[in-house]
């Protein structure tokens, strides 16, 4: 058992970054946490995606006669993608937050649910005597 | 002239990617007129390069595209069969369509500065879902699938006349969209690891031999929720209401008829394609989760529909409804029951186009739209009321709209399969359509105007030109149903096939 968790603890590490990604993702209600917890979310991925390129005792693919045995590079090269996706994810949140920011006043979910609420109640009862 | 066209595969992708940075160089002539040109010359490319690809390979079959011309599996291919061929149709359709009616309500919504960079999100949006649904290769899917929705994130942020309630729908978009891609992520390494390939018929080939591997099951669960996600299948549909309702109008009805059902796709390629039924609990999952989700989705969506005061929400929750009946469809997972999917993913765009786009022109007199303030407008706007209330009956699916098509396709699939009881719940699903088309029809038509409005004009002929085309093309494909039909068999037939 012991030995299961040792041989495979990048993997179990990757699980345990997942789980606290998507945890702060769903129970945080600030807007910046859960953009945070988006990112550790992402960056699992991304792990999960090198440790399943990694051969062991593996070099690098770049053809010098000397090694044999070379880790897969197609798996980096995916990443590569999914880093920049992530980023552009990660600007375009933040940005809409500070829009948010500028015209809510506020970045906690309850508030901004609440002054919301407000706003679709005055337009109903401004059009609706 | 041979050669260009043997290049279309990639073209019809290409062509709106380079467009987009194109675009943002009418910014130094302030030229708003001319990047609106721009992107309607490209949606017209696209429509044009789709139809040659639908005939193309009604003709001649499967088109497989090398890039670069690497041979597949290792190089990128964009592989296009009968499916993705009427999936780009629509897409591209819509756009062709939705574009021309877009330039009045974009410059009456969308600050004039701000107009230009709309245009080139919107092109790179289109280049998505187009390059979403060509490509043969998954992790490709996935690079397509987070540029359509980065981009119409920020599409949706925009907002009519800067709504800043567009602003949270938006984050809540990226929020669970994000989430859902990155679930589909997952998934596929899982099947990567396993297979060590991505190109898509190879996976499926490879798939065949590993039914009892753990990480295929788990890569299966990964992959399908995060599609369900994207797809807006019940109870995953939390951010769809709230997008279509701020959206400005004309993303509106180019993300409602076209976004979902470019999600719908990819689920039907990797359900039927990519894991075939390899394993015993694939056609377990359709029957008892996928059905059970696709009938509450078209009791919530519906009922949520009736209690809407806001139209454009009424439409929304109407959509999570609709998107119930096509996954419906799949979960019936027999050949009628496919071909009313792949039928409803072509009659819905029409359908929601329609009405979306009469919401638009309602948005550009009115502005606010609730039951409240259209009170009365049917004797005002009389064009484009009976035009929503002509989509509204194809809604319904009263016999000669293509609405009627696929529900009665969909009846026929579920009763070669005996399950005689859904069959008054789909009844029941399309007498509470009545009931919140009735709504709409009732204020405009029977109350009186609000004292305190002005009197409204009907919109230009420029709105209503497109908008009566859509509705013409809900009665015409409703009564010409050959092609259609023939289309959307022959697709259900290559999905339960086992040949490629």
């Amino acid at each position: 058992m012991l030995e299961a968790i040792f041989n495979h603890y990048n993997y179990w590490l990757i699980i345990f970054l997942m789980m606290t990604g998507l945890y702060i993702v769903v129970s945080r209600g600030n807007l910046i946490k859960k953009i945070v917890g988006l990112n550790i979310f992402q960056t699992s991925v991304f792990l999960l995606y090198i440790t399943i390129g990694k051969v062991n005792d593996g070099t690098a693919p770049i053809l010098t006669g000397k090694s044999e045995i070379f880790s897969n590079p197609l798996p980096h090269v995916l990443i590569l993608t999914a880093i920049v996706v992530g980023i552009s994810t990660t600007a375009l949140g933040l940005a809409l937050v500070v829009r948010i920011r500028e015209s809510y006043g506020t970045i906690e979910e309850e508030d901004i649910l609440v002054s919301e609420g407000h706003q679709t109640e005055m337009e109903l009862n401004k059009i609706q005597p | 002239m041979t050669n260009w066209l043997h290049h279309i595969p990639i073209l019809i992708v290409a062509v709106p990617l380079i467009s987009a940075p194109i675009c943002i160089l009418f910014t130094f002539g302030a030229n708003r007129k001319a990047a609106w040109f721009w992107t309607l010359l490209v949606s017209w490319f696209a429509f044009l390069c789709s139809i040659y690809l639908l005939n193309h390979v009604l003709e001649n079959g499967i088109i497989s595209y090398h890039l670069g011309s690497w041979e597949p599996p290792l190089g990128i291919e964009y592989r296009i069969d009968l499916i993705n061929a009427f999936v780009l149709l629509i897409v591209s359709g819509i756009s062709a369509i939705a574009i021309p009616f877009g330039r009045l309500v974009v410059d009456k919504e969308i600050e004039p500065d701000r107009q230009i960079l709309f245009y080139t999100t919107y092109l790179l949006c289109l280049t998505g879902l187009l390059g979403v649904t060509i490509t043969g290769d998954a992790f490709n899917i996935f690079v397509f699938l987070e540029i359509s929705s980065l981009s119409s994130y920020v599409l949706i942020a925009m907002g009519v006349r800067s709504d800043r309630r567009a602003l949270t729908a938006a984050y809540n978009y990226l929020i669970l969209g994000t989430v859902g891609a990155t679930f589909f992520v997952i998934g596929l390494g899982f099947l990567y690891m396993v297979t060590g390939t991505l190109n898509i018929m190879d996976l499926s080939d490879r798939l065949t031999h590993l039914a009892d591997n753990k990480a295929v099951h788990a890569g299966y669960a990964f992959i399908i929720i995060g599609l369900a996600l994207k797809v807006a299948l019940f109870p995953m549909h939390v951010w769809l209401p709230n997008s279509y309702t701020y959206a400005p109008s004309l993303i509106s009805i180019f993300l409602a008829a076209t976004a979902t059902k470019v999600s719908i796709y990819v689920l039907l390629r990797f359900l039927f394609k990519v894991f075939g039924f390899s394993f015993d609990f694939i056609p377990l999952t359709l029957t008892f989760i996928f059905l059970p989700l696709a009938i509450t989705a078209i009791f919530f969506g519906s009922v949520g529909a009736i209690y809407q005061t806001n139209i454009k929400r009424l439409f929304a929750y109407s959509s999570v409804a609709q998107i119930g009946y096509i996954v419906m469809g799949i979960a019936l997972s027999n050949t009628i029951g496919l071909t009313a999917a792949v039928l409803h993913i072509f009659n819905h765009a029409l359908i929601k186009g329609a009405i979306f786009m009469a919401a638009g022109c309602l948005v550009f007199r009115v502005g606010k739209l609730t039951t409240y303030t259209i009170r009365g407008l049917g004797k005002e706007m009389p064009w484009t009321f009976a035009a929503l209330v002509l989509a509204g009956l194809s809604l319904i699916g009263i016999p000669t709209t293509v609405g009627f098509i696929s529900k009665w396709y969909l009846l026929l699939g579920i009763m070669e399969n005996g399950w005689w009881p859904i069959i008054p719940l789909i009844v029941i699903g399309s007498l509470l359509a009545v009931v919140y088309m009735w709504k709409i029809i009732e204020a405009a038509y029977f109350f009186q105007a609000p004292q305190d409005r002005a009197p409204v004009k009907e919109v230009p002929l420029e709105l209503l030109i497109p908008l009566w085309v859509l509705v013409g093309c809900n009665f015409y494909f409703g009564i010409q149903t050959e092609i259609t039909i023939r289309i959307a068999k022959e697709a259900a037939t290559i999905l339960l096939g086992n040949s490629p």
